[in-house]
């Protein structure tokens, strides 16, 4: 697993039916591209998160394929509509098969 | 409508004339709770400037916002990773920072003090230093690398919980002769370009050296973010990078003289609020 790698989510705790809310995503991750080389010339091998997904009641709401131009650290930040109370579940994808997962529950009235 | 329209006109303009440059006149709040002090009188002992200002209000717009929520700034990443750490024992002791200091929000006002006089050690020391005290002394663990990822994680965490209190380092006493050498290095020149760092820092701030707006190089926001090279960075490698710009020798991180200088940088901060982790370019 890649070190010290932290999800971290912004979501409202409560909107108003059909709002449109800002959500806010980050994960720390060195997120190493595979073009660098060590202090000996030998290459270091390409370890990024390479997809990151939301979904909403199980509903999908974003899915990002990711490359290693991608800096260190991912942010995102994305707007949806939110028409009903529910849980948002996040998903992070690593190179290493690691999966990291994070949910945040959302009141509509 | 004909004044609207003007007035569209005159804020394109000035958005054309400062758009790249910063809103010097900005103020800082973060997570819209914590008031930064960002200009504020100079202290006594400065001579040449009337206002001291945070390197802050020098950056750009969207620089100046990353710092303004912790969700945003990159810094914060590096506390939380710090956060984990204090609470973890480590050395022949078995202690942890927790198993003294409590929590960290104990330690608020600590980072507005360093460098300070140590009687106990009778030397001066950085915030860094006396984290190794602690690690060696009281835990029987290894000493971090000076300006190494884990001393700068620690030191931004300890800044954090002292942001938006005054820095106040003392500069009589026992400290005197150590700030009286990094004002003399202060003022010193050196290297190919002939270039001391009241040069950029005292006699042109807020002019463009290139393509870099000149700060005061005040170091209140240290350890700080750096969007070029996205990791955080302290202030002892700053002088560094600084005196090596000047294409100089340096003096090395940890020295006698980088202590005596970052004393000094410290209190002509003095009375700007502790803000690190900062952000900058």
């Amino acid at each position: 697993m890649a070190e010290n790698v932290k999800p971290r989510v912004r979501v409202p705790r409560d909107a108003t039916a059909g709002e449109t809310i800002i959500i806010k995503t980050l994960i720390s991750h060195k997120m190493e591209s595979g073009q660098r080389k060590d202090d000996d010339g030998n290459v270091i091998p390409r370890s990024i998160i390479n997809r990151f997904t939301c979904t909403f009641n199980g509903e999908s709401v974003i899915d990002v394929a990711m490359e290693p131009a991608i800096s260190t650290n991912p942010y995102f930040e994305f707007e949806v509509t939110v028409p009903e109370s529910g849980t948002f579940e996040f998903t992070w994808y690593d190179d290493d098969g690691d999966i990291y997962t994070d949910t945040k529950e959302i009141a509509v009235s | 409508m004909k004044l609207l329209i003007k007035g569209g006109i005159v804020s394109a303009a000035l958005f054309a004339a400062f758009g790249a440059n910063a809103d010097e006149e900005a103020s800082l709040v973060i997570n819209e709770d914590i008031e930064i002090t960002v200009r504020t009188d100079a202290p006594a002992h400065l001579d040449n400037m009337r206002t001291i200002y945070s390197g802050w209000v020098y950056r750009s717009d969207e620089t100046q916002a990353l710092q303004m929520d912790d969700f945003e700034n990159p810094g914060m990443i590096f506390v939380d990773d710090a956060i984990d750490v204090w609470a973890s024992a480590d050395g022949s002791e078995g202690k942890g920072c927790v198993d003294c200091h409590n929590e960290p929000a104990s330690m608020a006002g600590v980072r507005a003090t360093y460098p300070k006089w140590n009687e106990e050690a009778g030397e001066v020391r950085t915030l860094a230093m006396q984290v190794n005290g602690c690690r060696t002394e009281r835990m029987g663990a290894e000493e971090w690398k000076y300006d190494g990822s884990d001393m700068l994680n620690m030191e931004a965490l300890l800044a954090s919980v002292s942001r938006g209190m005054p820095v106040n380092v003392a500069i009589d006493g026992p400290a005197q002769s150590t700030w009286e050498m990094g004002k003399e290095l202060y003022y010193t020149r050196t290297g190919q370009l002939d270039l001391s760092c009241a040069n950029c820092h005292e006699d042109n701030y807020g002019n463009n050296i290139r393509a870099d707006h000149l700060s005061q190089g005040q170091i209140n926001g240290f350890p700080t973010y750096r969007l070029k090279n996205a990791k955080l960075n302290g202030v002892q490698s700053r002088f560094r990078g600084c005196v090596r710009d000047t294409r100089a020798e340096t003096y090395a991180v940890g020295s006698d003289e980088f202590i005596a200088l970052e004393l000094y940088v410290a209190s002509r901060g003095n009375g700007l609020s502790v803000e690190g982790p900062s952000v900058r370019n």
